[in-house]
C-alpha cells in the first residue's frame, strides 16, 4: 500500500506518517531556500564577475523594504513549522487513556520489559498491531533513551523518575529498538527488536511460555512480603492511608497542598515517604530506597493501580483519622469533588 | 631606506623563544594561539579519522567499544573547547581587532598573554587525560554517567575545560573593553567592520556564558568526588539539572563558534565584491540578536528528556526566533553580490562555501527545532550532520577563508593561489561527501555515538568515511603551502586585494604598534570608492 | 596628556593615549569581570533555589543549625569594610597618601576579621559533624518520637540536610576564596600606596579593587539571608 521511498525508514505506527509529512514539508522548504540561495549566488557571481582589475562597482547600501521582506517571510514560514511540530509533539507525548501499559526498565546495557500479565522480556518487545501501547519507563543507572525509528518515537529513560511515550503499531514486522542516549561502553549494543504481531498471534504468544502470574498479583504478593499491608490495610483504617482507588486521585498533603497520585507520586512516596506527607498521618513510614528494585517498584505500582473500584473516588484524609500512619495514600471515607 | 635592509615589523623586531613567550603584542599572541589550536585541530582530526575508519564496517572491528567511546569524546572535547571556540576569536580576532579599530594593542595586553597561558594550562590537563587513558563520557558529560558510572579521567578533562574557560572569558573581556575604549578617532560604532561587531557579540556570550559552564563543571567535579547529590537521583538530586546548566552555556557556545565566522564572511564578501555589505546595520544588529536569543534556547536540547511540553513549546518558538537573524545574514550576503565586482580568489571561494554549507546547516536546524520531528531526529546522525555543517562547514570554512585573506598581513607573503584554490575545492567536496550522507543516516534512524551499527546503514557510512579521507587531504594541504609560503611566497603589498579596513592601511606585516601614525577615520565601513 | 605622562612616568601604558582612557578601560574591564562573577555565582544560586523548593524542611533545619549571631556580626563587619573601602577610594582620588593607607589597612583588617569568624563557624561545623561527607551526622532536634522504633523516622531527611550543607559550604567557601583574593589585592595596594605610587591623577588600581571588594560584599548580602535567615521563624 505504501511505496518504498529511499532513505525513509519503515512506517509502522500511526504517527510515523505524520512525522514524515512534516519532514517532507521541511525538506521542501529547505530545498527551495537552499536552491534559491545557491542559484542567486551562482547567478550573481557569474553575471557580476570582475571584468577588469580596477573595476569599481557603484555602492549599494541596502534596502529596508527588501530586508524586512526577508525577515518577515522566513518568520511566518517558521511559525508554521513551530505550530506543526508542537502539535505533533503533543500527540506523541500525551498517552491516550485507553492505552495498554507496558513497563520498561533500562540498565547498562539492556532493556527489561514487563507486560501487565507478568510476561517479561529482555531486548525484545512483542506488541499487537492496532492497539495503543503506553510505555512507562525508568532506568536503574544512567540515562538511556528508548528509540524505535519505525514508530518515530523516542523518549529519554531517566533514573529516579518515570517518563512515558505511546504508540500504536500499524504493521506486523520486526523493527529496530535502539538506545539513543549515550550510556557507556556497550551503548551501541543496547538494542533489540520490537515485534509487532497480528492480535491473534499476539494472544498465542502471550499464552505461551511459563506463567508467572500477572504483574499486579506479583505486586500484591510483594505488598504482603514487605509488610506494606500491615499499615496500608484494606479492611479497616490502618496506620497508613488506605490505597484503594488512590491512583490518579488528588491527595491532600500536610501543609494544605494537593497533588495527584500519579506514578511519580507513588514512586516518591515509597522511596522517600517524608517528601509529601498525607495530611493527618505522622511520618513513620521507612524508606524503601535501595531495598527494592525498579522492577519490583513497577510491580507495586501496578498493584496499587489495580486496586480500588473506579467508581469510588478517593477521599481526602480526615485529620482526625484514628490511627496514625504515614506514606502515600488517602482514606476512603469521604468523597472528594474533583 | 636602504632597499636590502628589511623594514622592521612585528615579526622581525626581536627573535628567540623569549621574545615570543613573553610578548604582549596582540599579533604575536594571535600567532601563539594559531600554533596551539592547529596542534589540537590535527589531534582532534586524527581521532575523527579513526572514528570514520571504524565506521566503515558495521561490526566495530577496528577498535574496541571502550576505545571508540573515548575517541569520539576526545574528538569532541578537543575540537570544541580547544579548537572551534578559540579558532576565529583568539587567532584572527586577536590579530585583527586592534588593527581594524586603529589601536596600538588590545586594552589589556598582559591579560591577553595570560589568556594564552591559561589556555595551554587547561590544554595540559586535557592532554594528561588523553595520554593517561582518556575519557569516555561524550563531550556533553551527562550525569549520572559522568559522575558515578564512568571510570575514566573525567576529572582531569573537567579541570582542563574549567581552566580553559577562563582564557575564553578573559579574551572576551579584553575584546569588549578594547572595542569600547580603544577605537581610533572618528571610528564610531557604525563605521566598525562587521567582523568587529561579530566579535563584540561573541565576547558578550563568552563573558556571560562561560562562567556558567565553569560552575557547572565545578559542581560536576564535586558530585563525582564527594557525591554532593545535586545531580544524583539516589540522593534526591536531578540529573537533568546538569543538562540545563550545561546547555545554558553550550548552546550559546555554538554562537561563540559561528558568530566570528560570520564576521569573517562579511569581510570576505565585501572585499571580493568591492561593495559595502548590503544592509550593514541589520547585519550588525543580527549579531547582537543572535547573542541575546542564543541564551534563551538551551531547552531545545531537552525535548525528549521529559521536560514539560509547555516549556518545550517556548524553547521551540525561541529557537525559530534565533534562526531569523542568521537567515537575514545569508540573504544580505547574497544581496551584496548583486551588481558587485565578484572575484574568485581563494578567500571568496571559502566564503561561497561557507554560505552554502551554513545555509544547509541552518535549514536543518529548523528540522530539529520542530518538536514533533526532533523526537525522531535527536541523538541520531541527523544531529551530527547538522552541527558539523554549522561548525565544520561554517566555522572552519570561514576560518580558512580568513586565514588566506589575512595571510599577507600576518606573514607578509602571498599564499600560492593555484594550490589554495585546489585546497578549497577539495575541502568543499570532501566535506559534503562526509556529512551529507549522515543526514540520511539520521532520518533512517542510526543513533549517534554507536560503535557498531546494523548492516543496512553501511553504504552511507562508507561514503561518509571516503569523504573524510578527502577532507583530511583538504586540511593538510593549506597547512603545507601556508608554511611553505612564509619563506618562499611572493612578498605581499600592504593592501594586495585591495580591500577597505584599517588593517590594510598599514604595512604588511604591520609594525609592533600597528600604525606609524594613529589613523583618523572619516569614511564609512567598506567605502571602496575613492580608495586605492 | 603629555603632562600626565611626565608626572607619572610608569603609570601610562604604551598603548593608551591618556590616563583617562586607561582608567576608563580598567574600570570597564572590572565591571565586565564582575558580570562574569555574577553568572558564576548565579549557577550556585540557581542550585540553591531549586533544591530549597524541593526540600524546604531540610533546608530550614540546616539553616537553624547555623549561628545567626556570627553571621550577623560578619554582615556588619563586611558592610563596615565597604565603607572603609569607599573612603580609601575617596582619599586616593584626593591624593592623600596617609589616609589612603589607613583606610586600605582598615579594610583589609575587617576582611581578615570576617575570614576569622568564618573560620570559627567552619570549625564548629566540623566539630558537630555538620561538614558534609563521610563524617556527616544529623540529629533532628525536633524529631518526632519514633514509633515502633522505626528506623529513619523523623521529619527531615538527613541526606537532604547534608545537601544543604554542601551548598552552604560551596557558596560560603567560594565567597571566602574571593575574600582572600581581595585581601591579597589590598595588601599589594597598601605596599604600592606606601611607596607613593598613587596620585590624584593615577589611582585606577585602588578604584577597580574597590569595585571588586564591594561586589564580594554584595554577594554576602545575598548569602546571609538565603543561608541564615529564610525560614527562621518556622
Amino acid at each position: 500500500m505504501e511505496k518504498w521511498i529511499p532513505f525513509i525508514p519503515e512506517r509502522a505506527s500511526t504517527v510515523a506518517g505524520r512525522v514524515d509529512a512534516l519532514y517532507f514539508f521541511l525538506v521542501g522548504v529547505s530545498v527551495f531556500f537552499a536552491l534559491l540561495i545557491a542559484g542567486l549566488e551562482l547567478y550573481f557571481a557569474i553575471r557580476y564577475r570582475r571584468r577588469s582589475p580596477g573595476e569599481m562597482p557603484a555602492p549599494v547600501r541596502g534596502s529596508m523594504k527588501l530586508e524586512m521582506l526577508w525577515v518577515v517571510i522566513p518568520f511566518l514560514i517558521s511559525m508554521v513549522m513551530f505550530a506543526w511540530g508542537s502539535s505533533l509533539y503533543f500527540t506523541i507525548y500525551r498517552p491516550p487513556k485507553d492505552a495498554l501499559d507496558i513497563y520498561v526498565v533500562g540498565k547498562q546495557w539492556m532493556w527489561k520489559l514487563q507486560h501487565l500479565d507478568g510476561k517479561r522480556e529482555i531486548n525484545e518487545l512483542h506488541v499487537p498491531v492496532g492497539r495503543k501501547i503506553k510505555l512507562t519507563m525508568t532506568s536503574e543507572d544512567v540515562i538511556h533513551s528508548f528509540f524505535v525509528p519505525a514508530f518515530r518515537i523516542k523518549a529519554d529513560v531517566l533514573p529516579g523518575r518515570y517518563t512515558s511515550v505511546w504508540f500504536e503499531a500499524t504493521k506486523p514486522g520486526r523493527y529496530h529498538l535502539f538506545c539513543a542516549e549515550y550510556c557507556g561502553t556497550s551503548h551501541s549494543g543496547m538494542g533489540g527488536w520490537v515485534t509487532v504481531m497480528e492480535p491473534a498471534d499476539y494472544e498465542g504468544w502471550l499464552s505461551g511460555g511459563r506463567a508467572e502470574g500477572s504483574l499486579a498479583s506479583t505486586g500484591e504478593k510483594l505488598f504482603q512480603d514487605l509488610a506494606c499491608v500491615s499499615c496500608h490495610r484494606s479492611d479497616i483504617q490502618g496506620r497508613g492511608p488506605a490505597l484503594k482507588g488512590l491512583f490518579n486521585r488528588p491527595v491532600r498533603l500536610e501543609g494544605g497542598q494537593t497533588v495527584i497520585a500519579d506514578e511519580g507520586y507513588i514512586r516518591e512516596s515509597i522511596l522517600n515517604p517524608r517528601a509529601k506527607l498525607v495530611a493527618g498521618f505522622p511520618p513513620i513510614m521507612p524508606t524503601f530506597q535501595g531495598q527494592i528494585t525498579e522492577e519490583q517498584l513497577l510491580q507495586l505500582l501496578t498493584y496499587i493501580k489495580s486496586i480500588g473500584p473506579e467508581e469510588t473516588p478517593a477521599a481526602p484524609p480526615s485529620p482526625e483519622a484514628q490511627a496514625p500512619s504515614g506514606g502515600a495514600g488517602v482514606t476512603r471515607k469521604e468523597n472528594v469533588k474533583q | 631606506m636602504i632597499p636590502k635592509q628589511p623594514r622592521t615589523h612585528y615579526l622581525n623586531i626581536s627573535y628567540g623563544f623569549k621574545s615570543w613567550l613573553f610578548t604582549t603584542d596582540h599579533k604575536r599572541i594571535g600567532l601563539l594561539y594559531l600554533v596551539s589550536i592547529t596542534l589540537f585541530f590535527f589531534v582532534g582530526g586524527a581521532f575523527a579519522t579513526i572514528i570514520r575508519l571504524e565506521l566503515a564496517t558495521p561490526q566495530g572491528d577496528l577498535v574496541q567499544a571502550e576505545t571508540y567511546n573515548k575517541l569520539f569524546t576526545m574528538h569532541g572535547v578537543m575540537m570544541i573547547f580547544f579548537f572551534l571556540i578559540p579558532a576565529v576569536p583568539a587567532v584572527l580576532g586577536n590579530f585583527l581587532i586592534p588593527l581594524m579599530i586603529g589601536a596600538k594593542d588590545v586594552a589589556f595586553p598582559r591579560l591577553n598573554l595570560l589568556s594564552w597561558y591559561i589556555f595551554n594550562l587547561g590544554a595540559l590537563f586535557t592532554i594528561y587525560a588523553v595520554v593517561s587513558g582518556g575519557v569516555d563520557t561524550g563531550w556533553t558529560f551527562y550525569t549520572p554517567y559522568s559522575t558515578t558510572y564512568s571510570n575514566t579521567h573525567v576529572l582531569a578533562t573537567g579541570v582542563g575545560i574549567f581552566i580553559t574557560g577562563f582564557s575564553s572569558i578573559l579574551t572576551g573581556l579584553n575584546f569588549i573593553v578594547t572595542i569600547h575604549m580603544m577605537r581610533a578617532p572618528g571610528m564610531n560604532w557604525f563605521r566598525l567592520p562587521l567582523f568587529v561587531w561579530a566579535h563584540y557579540a561573541t565576547s558578550l556570550i563568552q563573558v556571560l556564558g562561560t562562567p556558567v559552564i565553569a560552575i557547572t563543571v565545578l559542581l560536576l567535579a564535586f558530585e563525582r568526588v564527594v557525591r554532593i547529590g545535586i545531580f544524583d537521583p539516589a540522593l534526591g538530586g536531578d540529573p537533568v539539572l546538569f543538562q540545563h546548566l550545561f546547555w545554558f552555556y553550550s548552546h550559546p557556545a555554538v554562537y561563540i563558534m559561528v558568530l566570528p565566522a560570520m564576521g569573517v564572511v562579511s569581510e570576505l564578501v565585501a572585499a571580493f565584491t568591492r561593495k559595502s555589505i548590503f544592509g550593514y546595520d541589520l547585519v550588525a544588529f543580527a549579531s547582537i540578536a543572535i547573542a541575546v536569543f542564543g541564551f534563551l534556547v538551551w531547552g531545545h536540547h531537552l525535548f525528549v528528556s521529559g521536560q514539560s511540553v509547555y516549556a518545550g513549546m517556548i524553547f521551540s518558538f525561541l529557537s525559530y526566533a534565533v534562526a531569523i537573524p542568521s537567515a537575514v545574514k545569508v540573504f544580505n550576503w547574497t544581496a551584496t553580490l548583486y551588481k558587485g565586482s565578484v572575484s574568485y580568489q581563494t578567500p571568496m571561494l571559502y566564503a561561497f562555501g561557507f554560505i552554502g554549507l551554513f545555509t544547509i546547516g541552518g535549514l536543518t536546524g529548523l528540522f530539529l527545532a520542530a518538536m514533533g520531528l526532533d523526537i525522531h531526529l535527536t541523538d541520531t546522525y541527523f544531529v551530527v550532520a547538522h552541527f558539523h555543517y554549522i561548525m565544520v562547514g561554517g566555522t572552519i570554512m570561514a576560518y580558512l577563508g580568513g586565514l588566506h585573506y589575512w595571510w599577507p598581513k600576518i606573514s607578509g607573503r602571498m599564499y600560492p593561489e593555484g594550490w589554495a584554490k585546489l585546497g578549497a575545492l577539495i575541502v568543499f567536496v570532501g566535506f559534503n561527501l562526509t556529512f551529507f550522507p549522515q543526514f540520511l543516516l539520521g532520518y533512517m534512524g542510526m543513533p549517534r555515538r554507536y560503535h557498531a551499527y546494523p548492516e543496512e546503514f553501511q553504504v552511507l557510512n562508507v561514503m561518509s568515511s571516503a569523504g573524510a579521507s578527502i577532507l583530511a587531504v583538504g586540511y593538510i594541504l593549506p597547512m603545507v603551502y601556508l608554511i611553505w609560503s612564509m619563506r618562499y611566497g611572493p612578498i605581499a603589498s600592504s593592501n594586495p586585494w585591495p580591500a577597505t579596513g584599517l588593517e590594510w592601511q598599514t604595512s604588511s606585516p604591520p609594525p609592533t604598534e600597528n600604525f606609524e601614525e594613529i589613523p583618523v577615520v572619516t569614511w564609512e565601513a567598506y567605502e571602496f570608492a575613492g580608495q586605492e | 596628556m603629555a603632562e600626565n605622562h611626565a608626572m607619572t612616568p610608569h603609570a601610562l601604558a604604551h598603548h593608551f593615549d591618556s590616563l583617562d582612557q586607561q582608567r576608563e578601560a580598567g574600570t570597564l574591564g572590572m565591571w565586565v569581570f564582575l558580570i562574569t562573577e555574577i553568572m558564576f555565582f548565579g549557577g550556585l544560586f540557581l542550585t540553591y533555589i531549586l533544591y530549597r523548593s524541593k526540600f524546604p524542611h531540610e533546608f530550614v533545619a540546616g539553616s537553624h543549625a547555623l549561628d545567626i549571631r556570627l553571621g550577623a556580626f560578619n554582615t556588619a563587619v563586611l558592610i563596615g569594610s565597604s565603607l572603609t573601602m569607599a573612603l580609601a577610594v575617596y582619599y586616593s582620588q584626593v591624593g592623600s597618601r596617609r589616609l589612603l593607607v589607613t583606610y586600605l589597612t582598615l579594610t583589609m583588617l575587617l576582611g581578615l576579621v570576617f575570614l576569622g569568624v568564618k573560620g570559627i563557624e567552619y570549625t564548629e561545623k566540623f566539630e558537630h559533624h555538620h561538614f558534609p561527607g563521610a563524617d556527616f551526622q544529623w540529629e533532628d532536634p525536633a524529631q518526632a518520637p519514633a514509633l515502633d522504633g522505626n528506623p529513619g523516622a523523623g521529619k527531615v531527611d538527613g541526606r537532604h540536610v547534608e545537601m544543604f550543607y554542601w551548598i552552604y559550604f560551596a557558596m560560603t567557601g567560594l565567597h571566602a576564596l574571593h575574600m582572600i583574593i581581595g585581601a591579597g589585592l589590598i595588601a599589594v595596594l597598601i605596599v604600592l600606596a606606601v611607596r607613593g605610587r598613587f596620585t590624584a591623577e593615577y589611582h585606577m588600581p585602588v578604584e577597580i579593587t574597590g569595585l571588586y571588594w564591594h561586589f564580594v560584599d554584595i554577594v554576602w548580602i545575598f548569602l546571609f539571608p538565603l543561608l541564615y535567615l529564610i525560614g527562621r521563624h518556622e
